[in-house]
């Protein structure tokens, strides 16, 4: 009984109502969506997508109940076997799922239907956890920063095969927990000139306007301290090789199917194909941006509930907010979002184990990712990518992941004292 | 090291929410395109258009209403038929035709209506109108296209038809829209602005395929559409309709003129068409057709053809004269036939011979004592002084410009000045011997039927007339009509010259008309023959009656008829008749009117 009174108190209530807000304005954001005012039906209506939804909140409490009563460390122990489940899910979801829209993501029973590909995050983040608590692992060695790779990939290349590249780039995620714990900064900074190299080279009409700057800042660092002469070939080589970057650049693009050719011209210029690969983006801008500062009030929006924004109730439900309560909507579910953010890194922190911690910044850069991405390609930052916004888009699947990612978490930070000594 | 990437990352969510909120910021509150763009996408103005104004005779006859057509419309996905044989049964099409009718509308949208079968009649619609709640997906939407009892007075009525380019461009009030239906000609043309009502306004919201969902705000920002105002015209359907037989296979004018009003009784264009032609979906090919034909019915030639007058001038030319104190009641002249050709009659003639026996030495020589009074010592310039101030007089009578009907495209004729003259020889350079066709109404002087017929109406009035119009009433209110219609013209010439030239012209119908004499009615008339260099002489007749209280003027113009006593006169004696008693006494009269052909 000691015990429970323990780790009951230390449970983070902060996060779970943060929680429980945005839970509640996503669900009251799917009945708008599905809102008709001709024909209208209760938000508790079976019938439409908010009952369902309902249903499947009710489920998530389910889950966290378990996940609550349940051993703190079980999930430890079962991080691997709950790796390997889901990877043998994602590996046989591509021959007995079922296929919609040439994609094959979801694998069930009946209408009972799960997504593996949304598991597969948290038992990543499980196995990462895991397998980087060993007192002896230091991701400042090569072969321990491949070790990690390696288990983050391995499910990456089945979901690449059913195939979503949205959730595959959900993995890019976990160089954020990387990062918090010691992989080197150079290739951060390595990797964001690249891409920001990419974006110029991309997005500039003319790519000699990049070569120009690139000759400029090579000039310039070669000129700075000493002139040796392996300084000024190494310089000299590096901006040959991003002046051939970004050429080549041009051409794989040019290569690339066309929709996902599309999807990145579109992020350049919206108003190139409006009506065709540019739909999606322009009618959720429209949706969006048509919302003012205050919104047009609850069931008041037009655009969206008049199917003029498509996917409206599941990756693009931001619309729906921005639309129906305006920027101060935004506002606070933005808000929301990063605080919940910021708790967890808090939460983090405060973590005596590296399990813990290492869980923590997973579920961090999930979330984070999520958000950041989703909410910018619906206002058009971003390329369009399906992935949804956490707590917030219709489907059990992308729930219930996103819960059991957050609520194991919040157990094991219930359990920090006890996990205490552990610490690698 | 790592106690500082915390915090980075804490910079990082802080930063990604400020980019995300600085973005929305701007697409939500710094620019308002997208509002407008929203707008546009979800909320479709529906025009309600109004239901044009009727057009009744003077007696209250219906002449133009709206038919409502009736099209039974399909959505696809909502609907479903259990028993076909029964549905074709009642809906009274073939299998074949749902199928394919059903097929067409799917092709379309399976969730917008379209029509399944078209222009169904109101009795056709009473039988199918119970069954239609037993079947989902089909409804009906009804049109309303202009439709016309009388297959009558089509020119004076006019049709409607799609807006021009033109015309939109030259609606600066942005009233019209592409496709609106717009009155083209006649009454529905000149009195657009009062038939067509006005437009209402319905804001509906629409989803992304175009389907209805409701109004938007509750319908706060609609308008009713407001019908148009209803007409009431001049014309007497009935003697409109008799006329028209009468100019049957024949081509001119009759124009009937309420003299008192210069109300027209009717106006006939000959040959003309059935206006139902021109109305709803048929008017494309039809319009083309009536084009094409090479007897101009599209041609409304009351007002739009210009002839010499004729004999039936010598009216005008015996009152100016008298006006300008050159001629006088026994003022006499011989019939001196080496001036100009004339029939056999007595000779010397005074006014009253002259007009009785249309004798043309004597208007040779009145007219020229009209025009050149020696007030220059130039034979040339004397012409010219005379010339202009006799085309004075004669601008009065209402010729020589429009006149001013209601009708869009009025011809004015032409009395030729001193300027005209100058033109074709030169100033100085003619003199009398050069006009003096002018004197019997030929030469250089031109005149519509509708100048005629007013002619008629102010021989009748005694020196004064009403302009001629179509409409007498807007919405049975007589004082709506423009002002104009309702304010006397004097023509300038004393009410006393007149009482000789009537009892003249009454004796003219003994004379040169003797087929227009009506047993009991008291008809004064003038024939004309208006030379025709290129076939048969037209021929004219003006006249009104009862000569005492004269109730109706009237000029007939039948084209290539010969001599004016013959059809003109026939005709426009029938008319009077029919008019006046309702009926006709001689149809031995009307039988030779309608067996006359002259195309």
């Amino acid at each position: 009984m000691r015990q429970d009174d323990l780790y009951i108190n230390k449970i983070d209530w902060v996060t779970i109502a943060i929680y429980a807000v945005l839970l509640l304005i996503g669900w009251i954001n799917i009945y708008a969506a599905v809102y008709d005012e001709q024909f209208p039906k209760s938000i508790f209506d079976l019938s439409i997508n908010s009952g369902q939804q309902l249903v499947r909140i009710g489920a998530a409490v389910l889950i966290i109940l378990l996940i609550m009563v349940a051993d703190y460390r079980l999930f430890e122990n079962l991080s691997w076997i709950l790796y390997f489940i889901f990877l043998a899910f994602l590996i046989v979801t591509p021959f007995i799922g079922k296929e919609v829209n040439g994609q094959t993501l979801s694998v069930g029973i009946g209408s009972f239907r799960i997504q593996p590909a949304e598991f597969a995050k948290f038992t990543t983040a499980l196995a990462l956890a895991k397998f980087m608590e060993r007192p002896s692992f230091d991701l400042s060695k090569v072969k321990h920063q491949m070790q990690a790779l390696a288990i983050i990939m391995l499910p990456v290349v089945f979901i690449m095969l059913q195939p979503d590249t949205g959730t595959a780039m959900v993995y890019s995620a976990f160089f954020i927990m990387l990062y918090r714990e010691g992989m080197p900064q150079r290739y951060y900074a390595l990797g964001l000139t690249f891409i920001a190299i990419s974006l110029l080279a991309l997005g500039l009409e003319n790519n000699l306007y990049l070569v120009g700057g690139v000759i400029v800042v090579i000039f310039t660092l070669i000129m700075i301290g000493k002139k040796k002469v392996s300084k000024v070939i190494g310089f000299s080589l590096l901006g040959l090789a991003i002046i051939a970057y970004s050429y080549s650049l041009d051409y794989v693009v040019s290569k690339l199917p066309e929709h996902q050719q599309n999807r990145i011209m579109i992020l350049f210029n919206p108003d190139l194909d409006p009506l065709g690969a540019g739909w999606n983006v322009t009618q959720s801008k429209i949706a969006i941006g048509s919302g003012g500062f205050f919104g047009k009030g609850y069931l008041e929006g037009t655009q969206t509930k008049f199917d003029f924004v498509p996917e409206q109730h599941t990756d693009f439900i931001f619309c729906t907010l921005g639309e129906e309560f305006g920027w101060l909507g935004s506002l606070v579910v933005v808000v929301l979002f990063c605080a919940l953010l910021i708790r967890l890194v808090m939460l983090a922190e405060r973590q005596k184990n590296r399990f813990s911690r290492v869980y923590g910044y997973c579920v961090i850069s999930i979330l984070f990712f999520h958000f950041m991405i989703n909410i910018a390609m619906t206002i058009g930052l971003f390329p369009v990518v399906g992935i949804p916004l956490p707590f917030f888009s219709y489907g059990g699947s992308s729930l219930w992941s996103f819960t059991i990612l957050l609520f194991i978490f919040i157990k094991l930070d219930s359990h920090r004292i006890q996990l205490l000594g552990r610490m690698g | 090291m790592n106690d500082q990437r915390p915090i980075t990352i804490v910079i990082a969510i802080v930063l990604v929410g400020v980019v995300l909120l600085t973005k929305l910021f701007l697409i939500q509150v710094a620019d308002d395109s997208f509002l407008k763009r929203a707008e546009r996408n979800a909320i479709q103005r529906v025009v309600d258009h109004p239901y044009r104004g009727l057009v009744n005779d003077r007696n209250g006859n219906i002449m133009v209403y709206n038919n409502p057509i009736f099209d039974l419309m399909i959505i696809p996905k909502e609907f479903s038929v259990r028993d076909t044989s029964r549905f074709c049964e009642i809906f009274q099409i073939s299998k074949e035709e749902l199928i394919e009718g059903y097929t067409a509308a799917r092709k379309y949208s399976s969730v917008k209506p379209s029509p399944l079968i078209k222009q169904i009649s109101t009795s056709e619609f009473a039988k199918i109108q119970d069954y239609l709640i037993d079947y989902p997906g089909l409804f009906v939407m009804t049109r309303a296209v202009r439709s016309y009892p009388q297959p009558s007075a089509a020119n004076a009525l006019g049709y409607i038809g799609e807006i021009s380019a033109t015309q939109l461009e030259r609606d600066t009030l942005k009233y019209y829209r592409q496709g609106d239906y717009v009155g083209l000609s006649g009454i529905e043309g000149f009195y657009e602005k009062e038939l067509r009502g006005k437009k209402g306004v319905k804001y509906k919201m629409v989803n992304v395929r175009g389907i209805d969902k409701g109004s938007f705000k509750g319908g706060e920002l609609d308008t009713a559409s407001i019908a148009g105002h209803n007409l009431t015209s001049t014309i007497d359907i009935e003697l409109q309709k008799y006329g028209e037989m009468l100019m049957e296979g024949k081509r001119g004018s009759v124009v009937a003129i309420e003299p008192k009003t210069g109300e027209i009784l009717s106006m006939i264009s000959a040959p003309s068409y059935d206006p139902n032609v021109l109305t709803g979906s048929k008017f494309g090919t039809n319009y083309l057709l009536l084009n094409r034909d090479e007897s101009r019915p599209l041609f409304n030639r009351p007002i739009m053809a210009m002839y010499p007058p004729g004999s039936i001038f010598k009216i005008v030319q015996s009152l100016v004269g008298l006006q300008m104190g050159v001629l006088t009641p026994n003022t006499t002249y011989a019939c001196n036939r080496s001036l100009v050709a004339c029939h056999n009659h007595s000779s010397p003639v005074n006014l009253f011979g002259a007009i009785r026996n249309s004798c043309n030495p004597y208007y040779h020589q009145a007219y020229r004592a009209m025009i050149n009074r020696e007030v220059s010592s130039s034979t040339f310039k004397d012409t010219e002084i005379g010339l202009n101030a006799w085309r004075e007089y004669v601008l009065k009578f209402g010729l020589g410009g429009p006149l001013g009907i209601d009708m869009y495209n009025e011809k004015g004729g032409s009395i030729p000045s001193s300027t005209l003259y100058d033109r074709v020889y030169g100033p100085g350079r003619w003199k009398y011997s050069t006009i003096y066709s002018l004197s019997i109404g030929q030469g250089e002087m031109l005149v519509t039927p509708l100048q005629m017929a007013n002619l008629a109406a102010i021989f009748a009035n005694k020196g004064y007339y009403y302009v001629p119009h179509l409409i007498k009433a807007i919405d049975g209110d007589s004082r709506r009509i423009p002002e104009k219609y309702r304010t006397k013209v004097e023509v300038g010439v004393d009410a006393h010259h007149f009482d000789m030239v009537q009892d003249a012209m009454e004796q003219a119908i003994f004379g040169t008309a003797a087929r227009a004499a009506i047993k009991d009615i008291a008809i004064a008339g003038k024939t004309g023959t208006a030379q025709n260099p290129q076939g048969e002489d037209h021929s004219v007749f003006i006249a009104f009656a009862p000569k005492e209280d004269p109730k109706i003027a009237i000029a007939v113009y039948v084209e290539n008829a010969g001599w004016g006593g013959r059809a003109a006169a026939s005709t426009a004696s029938l008319m009077i008749e029919k008019y006046l008693r309702g009926e006709i006494t001689r149809p031995s009269l009307e039988e030779y009117v309608l067996a006359g052909k002259f195309m």
